[in-house]
């Protein structure tokens, strides 16, 4: 019990390396670097939004306008461009407007204290919506979009392109901010006892709203990064992504009773995924069980991760101490 | 002790004074006020055959709306009934594929909503996980087996008889899935308001460990919630077939987030402990007509989605923002 | 008689480093805190003492800017502030030790000790390999032979405590608040803590130290401040009173309570219990009952009452032992069998386990008895209304209706609600526990005059009470219980506020009290 959270990572690891294993043992090609590096830069937009969505998690909240937020950014994304807005002020803009999504959320639940499902099922329609509004329910495809604004993701970089590449950057600047700022442990703080956390200064609604803002500019993030990769952008691209980021996060044993995760949790919960909807095309496995497997494992995974986080009641007798 | 008691009276107000001012009576005048401006917005509302075609907007949804305000009063929440539904939905393809009539088919939609139900309540109020998230892996799961058995293809050719349940009339205007939505309403409403288990229902939304401190059996309670929830989503499966004569996987996307929606409109408090069924009700007719009349302007279905949105945060957020102000001033 | 006096005297008067006069805290329906005064001097620990209820922890919270009292002032080396934030108080040098550990599972034993205060390093970053370094020196500092970098959940309570006191010695703090620091912990684990007590107070620390046991008042405190009632009674150096005037002080009555004069008539045995044990929490508790008994249940908080009576009532599983009703064997799997076999509790937590607050106080009354009141699992409102009406009239509830919500209710009427619920189940065992805690002076009587009036009628009365009069005015027979286990049961002339105080305090006989 004790040193089954630590290992919580090197199991789902092995899960993984099994899995490849046994890939690997009909399909051999599915394991070439080239392949793996190809399946890695696929998951990229998980990776990126599954820490985003945990950092969410840890202060007990959950945010499931991710993906909606990602579409409406990654369309006005591309509606900038087709502007001829240069691709450094998208950037920032994407990225500005995704924080601003996530700080209505953040308000939300911080200042009139509702309940996080409810405000993020909201403003997820509502976002949705809202792309359809500006686009006039248009699509905007890839000879509508300049060529610097869809290479920026594909430009390769020591064999990987940059996609994958932002994706690391961004898994290491989680790693900091989770492990070594007084924010990121905050997070972990409010989570883990609210009641506690006030004890210790820490404004819980404050930093939940913190959580939400991080949150919507990585989406925002996603938004155009998406947009870019496919060169395509519309009312419903990455529709129901929230559920697959959910599940990440759940498969990489961050509870969602706040508190506890870590970064390569959430990492290699988005790798598991992101392997399977590669590999099982190759296997022979219809695309269409897909869904119906990540469904499973977020039941199996919440269902492990409760029986570890079951805490031990009083303990008044000296000798059971 | 002194034998001369101090008598309490039992009410001080009436339950017809407190309805009077509750949060029904104001949506009863909404609801009224959005059938004047429709009418006035648009020429065609006023029609007995566009009135009854309005109501599918909101029967099935409604129906699920039911079990689910029991559910959310409860503390629970069940986001699986739209894959639910779509699973009930092709399990009744595949029935019909085998050749088996309409009294089957309406048993194998009904008997999956439960069997989706029970495993939702299995794992809820047997293993103590809480519902949000799994309920959102079972709306992955069972929406995903939809799509192993179906792919992107559709069931169509369900047998002519069936398609009484969604498209038939009882008299005149009346359709068939308005009687079952009634009938459902008063079923509900008695359930609710009216048994012990219904009031089992709200002592555990109040405070689950007294209740379990006074004897109740609360995993027993939740269970069969999400129970009749499935069963809601069965029904409204077997509605939904019949109405559109075919099944996709995709088949009622979103409605998870509407029924949602209509509880929390008709006042059911999201954190559980208090709401009625007519308050419900009446929160039916209001998305019903304000979908209706909307859709009578032209307005395109994922626009109205942003009023839907706005409408579930907004109700929710009023009456804070209204108490915030209240306290400061 | 000869106190335990220890510790360096203090050669000159020096003067308070905080000083409290005039507090009073109010909470809706409870004067916690009336017009209090408490002075805590460098380099001596001040020990206050109290009955629960006494106004201890309101206090410990308004020190840590928990609470803001409603009036009073707080006096630091002479200059008057105000703690608006927990942060503030940290800041002004003020740091408590918990009675619950409040500290964080998922964080390391370094963060824990330094969360919101961090060592920071370059950009602003937590320096880890700093705060390793400070972490171990705090660690070794209390002699603490901890890891700093092991997850908290791993680590064992009395562990918790000592890193709960290193949290609290990182903050350069001038007062140390230590609220019964050695309830969770070990007869090795408190020597080592005595020793930290006095390293501290060789530092200059003022020391405001909660305890029930005076054994270790005496040995480690220098002067003593004395709550009851949330009201001061009194303070003074410790070299001066007599364990003996400590307790008088602190189970005093300012108004002498009138308890209701009753001639038990002892019927049959009714219930049994014999060897109810528990993997943690109990262990080997045996005792067995009367019709028109009250047995009371003394012990100090954490003693092990609560959890013993919750597996009586079925909310728990005891791991050993068996339970008699009439000479028969009941086995209790829930509290609806509970119910059924006539046991029936009340409990300490009235807010969260006892009242529904929220539902009309018929609707709590008639809440175990719907099978009652309904017909056919239907709802009869009428008969719903009359026996809520019966029961709420015998406790004398005041409340302006049935219909109103419970919640609104003063703490006494909530209780006399809770009470009702259950007596209109017709039980034969009623366990009340900690029946009068925080509910007004008149409401306390009428729970007495009908603890009283149900003995009479032939039930079996359970009270688990802290409050020393209540126990002794009240019960019949009384089992006291430390650490788990039955260590005392006193009948007629030896049930005296000495011999509670001493068995659940650990006080061995032969020492004069």
């Amino acid at each position: 019990m004790t040193r089954l959270f630590a290992s919580r990572e090197a199991l789902l690891a092995g899960v993984i390396a099994l899995l490849l294993v046994l890939i690997a043992f009909r399909f051999p090609g599915f394991v070439t670097p080239a392949n793996l590096a190809s399946v890695f830069n696929d998951t990229a937009p998980l990776i990126i939004l599954a820490l985003a969505q945990m950092i969410v998690i840890l202060t007990r909240c959950i945010d499931l306008s991710v993906a909606a937020n990602l579409a409406l950014t990654g369309m006005v994304a591309a509606m900038l461009n087709g502007m001829g807005v240069p691709l450094a002020l998208i950037l920032c803009g994407v990225v500005m407007l995704g924080a601003a999504m996530g700080a209505v959320n953040g308000l939300l639940v911080w200042k009139l204290d509702i309940p996080p499902i409810v405000v993020t099922l909201g403003t997820m329609t509502i976002y949705r919506g809202i792309i359809f509004l500006i686009s006039d329910g248009k699509w905007i495809n890839a000879h509508q979009m300049s060529d610097g604004f869809k290479a920026l993701p594909r430009i390769a970089f020591l064999g990987l392109p940059m996609m994958s590449w932002i994706a690391i950057a961004i898994t290491l600047g989680f790693a900091v901010l989770v492990g070594r700022t007084a924010l990121g442990r905050s997070f972990f703080a409010v989570g883990g006892n609210p009641h506690a956390a006030v004890y210790t200064g820490i404004n819980v609604g404050r930093t939940q709203f913190a959580a939400f803002v991080i949150a919507g500019a990585m989406a925002g993030l996603t938004g155009y990064l998406w947009v870019a990769r496919y060169a395509v952008a519309y009312v419903d691209i990455a529709g129901g992504f929230e559920l697959d980021v959910v599940a990440a996060c759940v498969i990489g044993g961050v509870s969602i009773a706040g508190g506890m995760g870590s970064v390569g949790g959430a990492v290699l919960g988005a790798l598991f995924l992101g392997i399977m909807k590669n590999a099982l095309p190759v296997v022979g496995i219809s695309p269409f069980w897909q869904l119906a497997i990540s469904g499973a494992a977020i039941i199996i995974a919440v269902a492990f991760n409760a029986r570890q986080g079951r805490a031990p009641g009083r303990i008044i007798l000296k000798e059971a101490a | 002790m002194t034998p001369s008691y101090r008598v309490i009276p039992d009410r001080l107000v009436s339950p017809f004074a407190k309805a009077l001012k509750s949060w029904e009576s104001l949506l009863l005048i909404v609801a009224v006020a959005i059938f004047i401006a429709n009418a006035l917005a648009s020429p065609y509302f006023l029609n007995a055959w566009n009135l009854s075609d309005a109501t599918f907007n909101f029967t099935e949804k409604a129906m699920i709306a039911f079990a689910m305000a029991m559910l959310i009063i409860a503390g629970e929440i069940d986001l699986s009934v739209a894959a639910i539904i779509a699973l009930a939905s092709t399990m009744m393809g595949v029935a019909m594929t085998m050749g088996f009539g309409t009294p089957v088919l309406v048993l194998v939609g009904l008997g999956t909503g439960l069997a989706c139900g029970a495993f939702n309540g299995t794992i809820v109020a047997r293993l103590g996980l809480p519902s949000i998230v799994v309920t959102i892996g079972t709306m992955s799961l069972f929406r995903g087996i939809s799509y192993i058995i179906l792919g992107d293809q559709a069931f169509t050719g369900y047998p002519a008889d069936f398609a009484w349940f969604g498209q038939g009339y009882v008299v005149w205007v009346i359709t068939v899935e308005l009687v079952v939505f009634a009938a459902l309403a008063v079923a509900f409403g008695v359930l609710l308001h009216r048994t012990s288990f219904g009031r089992q229902v709200y002592v555990i939304g109040n405070n689950p460990v007294a209740a379990q401190f006074s004897g109740v059996n609360v995993a027993r309670v939740k269970f069969i919630l999400f129970l009749l929830t499935g069963l809601m989503a069965g029904v409204a499966a077997v509605c939904l077939t019949s109405r559109l004569g075919s099944t996709r996987p995709s088949i009622a996307t979103g409605y998870e987030l509407e029924v949602v929606t209509m509880v929390v409109l008709g006042g059911v408090n999201i954190l559980g402990g208090s709401g009625t069924i007519p308050g419900v009700v009446i929160a039916a007719f209001v998305m019903g007509l304000v979908t209706f009349g909307l859709g009578l302007l032209n307005v395109p279905g994922i626009v109205m989605s942003i009023f839907i949105g706005l409408l579930l945060i907004g109700v929710i957020a009023l009456p804070r923002l209204w108490a915030m102000r209240r306290r400061r001033a | 008689m000869q106190p335990h006096a220890t510790g360096a005297e203090p050669s000159a008067h020096p003067d308070p480093v905080l000083r409290l006069s005039g507090i009073s805290k109010s909470f809706p329906g409870v004067r916690a805190l009336s017009d209090v005064a408490l002075e805590l001097y460098p380099g001596q620990v001040t020990a206050l003492i109290g009955e629960n209820g006494a106004g201890k922890s309101t206090i410990v919270k308004i020190l840590t800017g928990i609470y803001q009292p409603d009036a009073g002032v707080i006096e630091i080396a002479g200059v008057g502030t105000h703690f608006p934030t927990a942060q503030a108080a940290a800041k002004a040098g003020v740091t408590a030790i918990h009675q619950e550990t409040v500290l964080f599972d998922d964080l390391s034993v370094a963060e824990n000790i330094f969360i919101g205060h961090a060592p920071r390093g370059r950009f602003g970053l937590i320096d880890r390999a700093e705060m390793l370094r400070q972490a171990r020196s705090l660690l070794a500092r209390i002699g603490a032979d901890l890891d700093p970098a092991t997850r908290l959940r791993d680590l064992g309570i009395a562990s918790k405590h000592l890193v709960a006191i290193a949290r609290a010695l990182s903050i350069d703090a001038q007062v140390v608040i230590m609220d019964e620091p050695t309830a969770a912990l070990s007869h090795k684990e408190i020597h080592e803590l005595y020793e930290l007590v006095e390293r501290l107070k060789a530092e200059g620390k003022a020391i405001l130290f909660i305890s029930h046991k005076f054994d270790e008042i005496f040995r480690i405190a220098d002067r003593y401040t004395v709550f009851r009632d949330g009201q001061f009674i009194g303070a003074g150096r410790i070299a001066d009173v007599t364990e003996g005037a400590l307790v008088q002080m602190m189970v005093g009555r300012s108004v002498d309570q009138i308890f209701p004069k009753r001639a038990p008539q002892l019927g049959p045995v009714l219930l049994t219990v014999a060897g109810y044990s528990h993997p943690t929490e109990f262990a080997d508790i045996n005792f067995s009952l009367r019709q028109g008994e009250i047995l009371g249940f003394y012990g100090l908080i954490g003693a092990g009452r609560s959890e013993f009576m919750q597996a009586l009532f079925g909310i728990t599983k005891p791991s050993k032992g068996a339970c008699r009703i009439d000479d028969k064997v009941v086995v209790i799997r829930s509290t609806t069998e509970a119910v059924q076999h006539g046991i029936v509790y009340v409990p300490e937590d009235r807010g969260r386990q006892g009242a529904v607050k929220g539902l009309p106080i018929f609707q709590n009354v008639t809440l175990p008895s719907l099978g009652r009141t309904s017909r056919n699992g239907f709802l009869r409102l009428a008969e719903e209304f009359a026996l809520a009406r019966e029961y709420t009239q015998r406790l004398d509830l005041r409340a302006a209706s049935l219909d109103q919500d419970v919640g609104l209710l003063s703490g006494g009427n909530q209780q006399k609600v809770v009470i009702a619920k259950w007596l209109s189940t017709k039980p034969r065992v009623i366990i009340l526990d900690e029946p009068t805690k925080g509910i007004d002076i008149g409401s306390k009587a009428a729970v007495h005059e009908f603890m009283a009036e149900l003995a009479g009628q032939g039930l079996a009365v359970i009270m688990v009470s802290s409050e020393i009069p209540e126990v002794l005015g009240m019960s019949d027979r009384v089992i006291v219980m430390r650490e788990g286990r039955m260590v005392a049961e006193l009948t007629g002339d030896a049930m005296t506020p000495e011999a509670l105080v001493r068995a659940a305090a650990g006080i061995p006989a032969g020492v004069a009290a």
